[in-house]
């Protein structure tokens, strides 16, 4: 029995010694049920993204005036708007235009604020303080104020609309990553890596960015449902996308007068900003508890 | 063993606080010769590791600058060369081991990562041969199973093992000189004898030469060949680790001595040296050690006493020792 048990301990040292971080967020992110389902929403929703123009039953611009305005029905799922077009394969066409101009704007919202972070971080000194001076300006404004202050420059359409939330996405992640930055620079292994030879280029890449990861991964997630949710103000306030576009705002817009008559033709793209945003908040939450529970409580 | 491979000739550090450049090194000078183990020894504040950062200029950031002295690595100073020379000198000539094994190691990257990162900058092996050679000095510093370890994370591992793993990123370029910061503080007694074992080992094998920076005379009498006593920033005394512990000349050294516990001695309290070491920013004037001296005269409180051949390689900073004075005559 004894010799048993000892083999049963071995395996089981041989088993753990094969970890993999990714198994190990596979793990802890299935436990957290929320989040879990939420993420599969944003996974449908990403699906919905590329394979829209394909599955939708109607042709999203195709005007039909012998059916306007109709509640939802089983011919059309979310019922139609004022031109008779279908709102559902509007919605559908939508989720692309929504998920692709927060995305895109992120991202380049975050290259941009972490590369300023990690430098500010980093170096410290006169560079840092004109980036933090700089961002604290930015911060000064509330982000749809700036938003539109940017594209009364630029002028409107969908990809101002990307500039302009990339350009108020950049201060929250150079502050974030900053921070982040200034722990790590700290620490007795970014020491180590300089005792022996390594450049400062090298241990920002190598050593600093990837300790910043997680909480970029986090605060990443939940800047795609702001600037869901940016975009569709923007486009609401006829700054973003062109009104006969099916984005959610610019239907948003559009069906605001007939709000009393027909509430669907706003309510449905609505519930398609809610359920989104809502659910890359989740996601993002889940995340932040699986990757990075030291900055829970802030 | 007149191969002398670094020299620190009257070494300054200042550190810049309110406006105030206030001096925590002055004067610091001291030797090592090839194949040779150095101890430095010091209580917590006195200098000692801020004495291998200088060496290794490895402030940058802070407000931590050489103000003065010389470091002659071989023969080239290395407080005048530029930091890109700097760089190359790190971890390829003089590599360091840091105190604490569970923080100096990048948490996030796997071990062979790290290890290879030294070898792939200085060596400059494609990831084939660097691999081959991160493997080798695993194995060279006793961990078993070599070959899994690489594509471990630093939490895998044990305080002992991760030790080992920084051992063999120090030794993976074959520097000239280690220099350990506390290199077993952080490790239990056994693992600590293993450790210190291991180093010795090594430096045997490769005739490496040593700064051993401790706290612990019981790591120094086993360890080194020589030792240098720091306080407040000074050498006070070095000598020969027999001689040292044999006839300690400083009463600061008698004191440090006389605080390790022996074995069989009865006794309530555990020996001590009265008062702490002075804040640098407020120094007392004349013999720094002065305050908490026992034999301390009123010349002491005066005059900083300097640098004295007491016998034949035995030096120590201290008025009881200087020229036409009999020893405690006051």
């Amino acid at each position: 029995m004894g010799v048993l048990k000892e083999e049963v301990i071995n395996e089981t040292t041989i088993n753990k010694s094969q970890y993999s971080p990714i198994k190990e967020f596979w793990k802890n992110w299935k436990r957290q049920k929320v989040a879990f389902s939420a993420s599969l929403f944003v996974l449908l929703l990403i699906i919905i993204a590329f394979v829209g123009p394909y599955i939708t039953p109607y042709d999203p611009y195709e005007p039909n005036y012998n059916s306007i305005l109709q509640g939802p029905s089983s011919s059309h799922l979310a019922g139609t708007d004022e031109y008779g077009r279908d709102i559902f394969s509007r919605l559908i066409y939508g989720t692309r235009i929504s998920l692709s101009v927060s995305f895109i704007s992120v991202f380049f919202g975050a290259v941009v604020g972490t590369i300023l972070g990690l430098i500010s971080g980093f170096f410290g000194g006169f560079l840092d303080r004109i980036i933090m001076r700089s961002s604290d300006v930015m911060f000064a404004f509330p982000d749809i104020i700036l938003a539109i202050a940017i594209i009364a420059i630029l002028g409107p359409g969908l990809v101002n609309v990307v500039i302009a939330i990339a350009v108020f996405t950049v201060p929250s992640f150079a502050r974030l990553i900053r921070g982040a930055t200034l722990e790590v620079k700290e620490t007795v292994f970014v020491e180590a890596a300089r005792s022996m030879g390594a450049k400062k280029t090298r241990i920002i890449y190598k050593h600093i960015f990837p300790e910043t990861f997680s909480s970029l991964m986090v605060f990443f997630t939940m800047r795609i449902g702001t600037a869901i949710l940016a975009a569709a103000s923007l486009s609401f306030l006829g700054l973003g996308a062109s009104p006969g576009t099916p984005d959610w705002g610019a239907m948003l817009t559009m069906g605001r007068d007939y709000l009393g008559t027909s509430s669907h033709v706003v309510i449905m793209p609505g519930i398609a900003i809610f359920l989104t945003v809502l659910a890359f908040n989740l996601v993002g939450d889940g995340l932040r508890d699986v990757l990075d529970p030291k900055t829970k409580n802030h | 063993m007149e191969d002398i491979i670094l020299k620190v000739e009257q070494l300054q550090t200042d550190f810049q606080k309110d406006n105030q450049r206030i001096r925590i090194l002055n004067g610091v000078s001291f030797h090592i010769s090839k194949g040779e183990i150095l101890g430095l020894v010091g209580e917590s504040g006195c200098g000692k590791s801020l004495t291998s950062l200088s060496i290794m200029r490895l402030f940058k950031g802070t407000s931590g600058e050489i103000s003065g002295g010389n470091i002659f690595f071989r023969d080239e100073d290395i407080t005048k060369v530029t930091e890109n020379q700097m760089r190359k000198i790190r971890g390829k000539q003089i590599a360091m081991i840091f105190q604490e094994p569970m923080t100096s190691l990048n948490p996030v990257m796997k071990i062979g990562e790290q290890l290879m990162e030294p070898i792939r900058i200085h060596l400059g092996y494609n990831n084939k041969r660097a691999k081959q050679h991160a493997v080798q000095m695993l194995t060279k510093v006793g961990i078993p199973r070599s070959n899994e370890i690489m594509n471990e994370f630093p939490h895998q591992l044990s305080g002992g093992m991760r030790q080992r793993v920084m051992i063999a990123i120090a030794m993976s370029c074959n520097p000239d000189v280690l220099i350990a910061d506390e290199p077993t503080t952080a490790l239990d007694v056994t693992i600590q004898a293993q450790i210190l074992d291991l180093m010795r080992k090594l430096q045997k094998e490769e005739n490496m030469s040593m700064l051993l920076i401790t706290h612990d005379l019981g790591v120094v009498a086993e360890m080194c060949d020589r030792v240098v006593v720091m306080y407040a920033g000074r050498v006070v005394e070095e000598a020969s680790v027999h001689d040292l512990f044999q006839s300690p000349l400083h009463p600061y050294t008698r004191g440090l001595i006389g605080s390790v516990p022996k074995i069989g001695q009865k006794k309530d309290r555990l020996e001590s040296i009265a008062g702490r070491v002075p804040d640098p920013s407020n120094m007392p004037k004349g013999c720094k050690f002065a305050p908490r001296c026992s034999d301390a005269t009123a010349e002491c409180h005066e005059k900083e006493p300097s640098m004295l051949e007491v016998e034949k390689n035995r030096y120590c900073s201290c008025w009881l020792y200087d020229k036409g004075r009999s020893l405690i005559s006051g």
